[in-house]
């Protein structure tokens, strides 16, 4: 080990993949950790975050300027209500600190280096140390276990492998249960199927947009998901979706679908994740400090309420990150899950600042439009919101076949009745057009939800 | 049965689509034999019969166009003035709403084409008055 600071002393038992026999089928993948009590784990909590804030005191220079700015020092950091003394951290911070400003270790400690995809400028550059890999695969394996994962699931991951972080952890999550995996990436359905078909794939790893693209892409080739596949689980993630989108998912490919939540900044995938209950995603505090902050104040909201989600790293190695502001708007759930996972949850991600569009004067989360979409019957999975002239906002959905008749009547009064219930949502009233499926740019992978051509 | 199985297809209204269907229909080796086409705003409704309803149904939607099959009845009419006027009153003594219309003469034979919301009950109004309604296998020998 080679930073400063004495790893904490638990951390040794707690990082160390857990010894296990073969053929791996327990509820839980670190039982240990998972239901540790409150008490322990914010004593844990604690320990780690003081370590943390030692050794990024020690190691990193933006973190040693902001510390001189506000006269603070490691040792004021006495308890976990001290957290808020801490400076947050943004994506702009990331960036202006590329390629290697926030590493808390020297370069040759690294081992793996994954960016986050940034749509303008310089991506945010994420160096993992080999415990820092260790630990984000360990994470995955207990967020898979607890949706009932065993090791004889066939696990197609359906992430672009590459810099991004979603189909590299998972995959070597899924390893370590034991599972098969089959690097697929995404993209080329019919090459997807003939996987599944010809290696009895159980779980997917896949994004809401091209699930939905999938599931469409099954019906058309008459193919039926619970007699033609094996299919059981599916972790959808790497983009927000609605509990609609979740259903139509479940019944398009027939299986469970399991949200998931993790970014980049955070290790990628495996940082919140619903176990089998499907109701809330586990944080994993053990590793992850987190907080649920006014996005406007930075101040904490009551507790339940929705606010950004702002988390410091409480085990990363290479980068630790205090207080980061990731933007996602959620809230917590707080009361005990029947799993047994003492682990508080998160609810859905209902929106993020980034993706806020104003028009007219109006905020608007793309997800308010989608829940209005998805709701409706006679309409279809794909959707997209186009921004025009001056402000002035379409939105084009695909007509779905339960929603044709031939009368073009019918087909009027649902533009119509669109219209109307997406401006009683977002209190802006869009143009409806209905288009025929296919006609709209996804995407086998992240969908493009939002055309800004204003010239404003 | 006397109802009459139209093909519709939902379409984007632009350039290309109306040529785009029509072939796929004709790769499947179906006969066009009567087409209406409405459009509104950024998109249409094509409406055809065709000598093999299901075939065409089947086409169009493994090309991935939103489709659907509609009953509508055919009747034939006088050949002269005032044919129309009674069909339109026939249907409104019963009750039924008359959604869409259209009319052609073919070989001396003037036919209507009825889009009504209840079409038995139209048929029966119709029957009752002695007007002829069609079936498929006549609309298609016509």
């Amino acid at each position: 080990m080679r930073s400063g600071t004495r790893p904490a002393p638990s951390a040794g038992r707690l990082l160390r993949c857990p010894s296990r026999a073969a053929g791996f089928t327990a509820k839980f993948w670190d039982q240990t950790n998972e239901t540790v009590s409150r008490a322990e784990l914010e004593r844990l909590q604690l320990r780690r975050l003081q370590s943390t804030v030692r050794r990024v005191a020690a190691h990193v220079p933006f973190y040693q300027q902001k510390f001189a700015e506000s006269g603070l020092k490691p040792q004021d950091i006495r308890s976990l209500a001290d957290l808020h003394h801490l400076p947050f951290t943004t994506s702009a911070d990331l960036r202006a600190n590329y390629p290697a400003g926030l590493l808390a270790v020297p370069l040759d400690e690294t081992l793996r280096l994954h960016t986050s995809s940034g749509t303008t400028g310089k991506p945010k550059a994420l160096f993992f140390s080999r415990r820092d890999v260790n630990n984000a695969g360990e994470l995955c394996a207990r967020s898979f276990v607890a949706t009932g994962v065993t090791k004889n699931d066939v696990f197609q991951n359906m992430m672009t492998y590459g810099m991004f972080t979603g189909a590299l952890v998972t995959h070597y999550g899924a390893e370590k249960i034991g599972c098969l995996v089959i690097p697929a990436g995404p993209g080329n359905s019919e090459r997807q199927v003939m996987l599944m078909q010809d290696f009895g794939t159980t779980l997917i790893h896949i994004t809401p947009s091209y699930a939905l693209y999938l599931a469409a892409f099954l019906e058309k080739r008459a193919l039926a998901p619970r007699r033609d596949l094996k299919l059981r689980k599916a972790f959808v993630g790497a983009e927000p979706y609605t509990e609609e989108t979740r259903r139509k998912i479940e019944h398009g490919l027939g299986l469970d679908v399991y949200n998931s939540y993790g970014l980049s900044e955070m290790n990628g995938p495996g940082v919140a994740f619903e176990c089998e209950q499907k109701h809330g995603m586990h944080v994993w505090e053990d590793h992850f400090l987190i907080e649920i902050l006014d996005p406007k104040t930075g101040e904490p909201v009551p507790e339940g309420q929705p606010g950004e989600l702002v988390m410091t790293t409480l085990c990363r190695e290479a980068m630790p990150l205090l207080r980061y502001r990731t933007r996602d708007i959620t809230s917590l759930l707080t009361g005990p899950c029947p799993c047994g996972r003492t682990h508080r949850r998160l609810n859905r991600i209902t929106g993020r600042s980034d993706d806020m569009l104003i028009v007219r004067g109006v905020n608007i989360y793309p997800q308010q439009i989608e829940r209005v979409l998805m709701a409706q019957s006679g309409v279809g999975r794909n959707y997209l919101i186009v921004l025009e002239g001056l402000d002035e906002m379409i939105v084009k959905v695909e007509l779905a076949e339960a929603g044709f008749s031939g009368k073009v009547e019918e087909l009027i009064r649902l533009q119509k009745q669109l219209g109307e219930r997406l401006r009683a949502e977002i209190l802006v009233k869009p143009t409806v057009q209905l288009v025929p499926p296919g006609d709209l740019p996804v995407s086998e992978g992240k969908a493009r939800r939002v055309v800004d051509n204003r010239k404003l | 049965m006397s109802a009459v199985k139209l093909v519709a297809v939902f379409a984007e209204n632009k350039r290309g689509q109306t040529a785009h269907i029509t072939e796929v229909l004709a790769a499947a080796n179906l006969n066009i034999r009567w087409v209406t086409i409405a459009s509104v705003g950024t998109f249409g409704v094509m409406k055809f019969l065709v000598n093999d309803y299901r075939l065409a149904h089947e086409a169009l939607k493994h090309e991935g166009y939103v489709t659907t099959l509609m009953d509508v009845l055919a009747v034939e009419v006088a050949d002269q003035p005032g044919a129309l006027r009674a069909v339109a009153e026939c249907l409104a003594e019963s009750g039924v709403n008359l959604d869409n219309t259209s009319g052609f003469v073919a070989n001396r034979r003037a036919i209507l084409i009825l889009e009504v919301q209840n079409v038995p009950l139209a048929r029966e109004a119709l029957q009752k008055r002695n007007l002829r309604v069609l079936t498929q296998e006549e609309m298609l020998s016509l």
